[in-house]
């Protein structure tokens, strides 16, 4: 429909020279038409995710149009949200994404803060360094890593392998470094002004951070949080490798191991679980959506 | 309050000298500002002394205290930026309270000192607002509070005004000169601003290439420039400088501008120049307001020539005029009605009395 009309005005239009409002219509016409096209794009798969968590077993292989519902029933929700084990991964889920997150700030923001503002020999390659990392992908690492943790719970006989603690190690090497860059960026684009003045009213450096650069750079700091926590919440391949046993599994790997039986797929608890899973996050994005995006452009200019 | 001392501070930055070799005293209770041009090394200077930056080499005293390793939080000093450098996420109490709050001032104490520093600063209505609430006079107000609330012995300000629109400026610096005169708290202000330095400072330091040029009050650097540096720096618009070379003429000691124009220097300073060898190639420094529209009755010194104006410049109060001696470009200032327009020729009137000589070479005032 929108094509179409854009096809037929096209010729017709008259070149007005001065006319913004004009060019500024049309610039609109066409953002919404893209948006509305990606977000049907993006939108499809949780549609269909939700369609298929309200059909009962019965009705997801018979051949009906899969696009609608014809008996809806919650019975997958009472199931999932009555079984022990599904709330274990939850549970499981929540507190490594929570100690996550501030494992990965107490690092990260001290970090960044000396990286960015510290000037001391290396301090740049430092920073590059720590970007580097993050370009390393997690199907790389994990084999070394396994290899690591391996020889640790040899030599310290605490046993790490198959615990779902063992991820609190392991997910700050992917959110670390991501949030330290992130909040380099952030930090830099203080004044340098603001730390010297903190500096001459008598603030050491731990008091400029608390004080001074944690409530400025708010915004980058929640910004890098919610990138900490998405990424522990969703992270897929480590958790596959480093736990398990049923009752040390977190959410994502959860519901593929205990709901794909052999061959059977049980498909509609799957659906059910991977929205329940893509709650958290996304009450967490529509909560903090304004920090979020302020926080991933202010380092782009000068604040 | 205190006096503050450099002895040959130098400021090194891997192979460059950015301030080489500085001597200053400046006594308690004094207005000192360094002016200069950009890259001279001013606010190095003034760094160094906050203890923003490391010295290379030299001494810097705060009161008698010796303070080369001292950290910043520990000279008791206050300083104002030129971008003000609020926290953005305090209001302006808590802006000005922040240094006596890291100290853990009592609260009462604190209160009464923002309170006090807020009406001297006519401030006491924004008390409660953020910084973004502020327009850029109040936020330098904010800026200079959070100073005074330290009571600390020194205030050092780097170019505070120029952020702000020229007439906020104007009234921005009649409030220091106001506050100074009021706190009395030894003050070192940087500006690239000749008019700001002349007419804040008790004494003025003119910078240029990490050197001192000179330093004396306003009035020395105006009439008693040591080099062709400060005679240009100092005065707006600028002092001309008109290569000239000494000539004896029938007993007398003359000045010669161009084949035309020489002038029989009056006794004063012809007794002055008069050991000056004949050959040397001199510039004759004279200030625009010297140059002035030639009146029926003259002064002793006073000598008149005719040109050629290029441009005019109505001022309003007067009307500058532009004209060449030789190619030499030369600014007068002369009377609104006297009747310059452009391309038109003028009788101009030069008062040698008011003259400085200069050695073209070395471009020291003779």
């Amino acid at each position: 429909m929108s094509t179409m009309a854009i096809d037929k005005a096209g010729p017709s239009r008259k070149v007005k020279y001065g006319s913004m409002s004009r060019d500024r219509t049309w610039a609109l016409r066409w953002s919404y038409f893209f948006l509305v096209l990606f977000a049907i794009f993006f939108l499809t798969p949780p549609v269909y995710m939700l369609i298929t968590s309200l059909k009962s077993s019965a009705e997801i292989s018979a051949a009906t149009n899969p696009w609608w519902v014809f008996h809806p029933t919650l019975s997958n929700y009472v199931e999932l949200l009555t079984s022990n084990q599904f709330l274990r991964f939850f549970w499981n889920s929540s507190i490594v994404s929570i100690v996550v997150v501030i494992i990965t700030m107490l690092i990260s923001i001290p970090a960044a803060f000396a990286l960015a503002r510290m000037k001391f020999w290396g301090s740049a390659t430092l920073a590059t360094g720590v970007f580097l990392t993050y370009l390393v992908p997690d199907s790389l690492l994990f084999i070394p890593l396994f290899k690591m943790l391996a020889l640790v719970q040899d030599l310290t006989g605490i046993t790490l392998l198959n615990r779902w603690y063992v991820l609190l190690f392991v997910y700050p090497t992917l959110t670390v470094p991501f949030c330290t860059w992130i909040m380099i960026g952030y930090f830099a684009s203080i004044p340098k002004e603001l730390d010297e003045a903190a500096i001459i009213d008598g603030a050491s450096w731990l008091q400029t951070l608390l004080r001074i650069f944690i409530p400025v750079a708010l915004p980058g700091l929640i910004a890098a949080t919610i990138f900490a926590f998405t990424v522990s919440w969703a992270q897929f391949l480590y958790p596959l490798v480093f736990t398990t046993s049923v009752d040390q599994l977190v959410l994502p790997v959860g519901i593929i191991t205990t709901l794909i039986k052999g061959d059977v797929f049980n498909w509609g608890q799957i659906m059910t679980g991977a929205l329940l899973g893509a709650a958290p996050p996304l009450i967490i994005y529509a909560f903090l959506m304004d920090y979020y995006i302020a926080g991933l452009t202010a380092g782009a200019t000068k604040g | 309050m205190a006096d503050v001392s450099l002895r040959k501070v130098i400021k090194r930055y891997d192979d460059v000298e950015a301030v080489r070799g500085i001597d200053l005293d400046i006594s308690d209770h004094e207005f000192i500002v360094l002016v200069g041009p950009s890259g001279c090394g001013k606010s190095t200077t003034l760094r160094m002394i906050a203890g923003l930056e490391d010295i290379s080499d030299g001494d810097i005293m705060i009161g008698g205290d010796v303070v080369n390793d001292v950290p910043p939080k520990d000279r008791d000093i206050a300083m104002v930026f030129q971008n003000y450098a609020l926290y953005p996420h305090m209001t302006v109490a808590e802006n000005m309270s922040f240094g006596l709050r890291l100290k853990h001032y009592p609260k009462a104490e604190i209160k009464a000192r923002v309170t006090e520093a807020a009406r001297l600063l006519d401030i006491t209505d924004l008390i409660d607002r953020k910084p973004k609430q502020l327009s850029g006079g109040q936020r330098q107000r904010v800026a200079m509070g959070r100073a005074i609330v330290r009571n600390p012995k020194v205030f050092l300000f780097d170019e505070p005004l120029s952020n702000l629109d020229a007439k906020l400026r104007v009234q921005m610096r009649i409030e220091i000169k106001k506050v100074h005169q009021k706190v009395r708290t030894t003050t070192v202000y940087v500006t690239h601003d000749q008019v700001e330095a002349m007419t804040l400072a008790d004494r003025v330091v003119v910078m240029n290439k990490g050197r001192i040029e000179q330093i004396g009050t306003p009035n020395e650097l105006y009439h008693k420039p040591a080099t062709r540096f400060v005679a240009g720096f100092i005065g707006s618009p600028a002092m001309n400088f008109i290569p000239c070379r000494l000539e004896d003429a029938g007993g007398t000691l003359q000045i010669r501008l161009t084949d035309r124009i020489a002038f029989a220097l009056p006794p004063a300073r012809a007794a002055r120049y008069n050991a000056l060898p004949r050959t040397d190639r001199l510039l004759l420094g004279i200030r625009p307001e010297h140059l002035t529209e030639a009146h029926a009755h003259l002064d002793p010194g006073v000598e008149t020539f005719d040109t050629v104006l290029d441009v005019t410049e109505p001022m309003g109060m007067e009307t500058l005029v532009y004209f060449g001696l030789d190619g030499t470009p030369v600014c007068g200032r002369v009377n609104p009605n006297a009747g310059a327009k452009d391309g038109a020729p003028m009788r101009l009137a030069m008062d040698l009395n008011n003259m400085h000589l200069l050695n073209e070479e070395s471009g020291v005032v003779l």
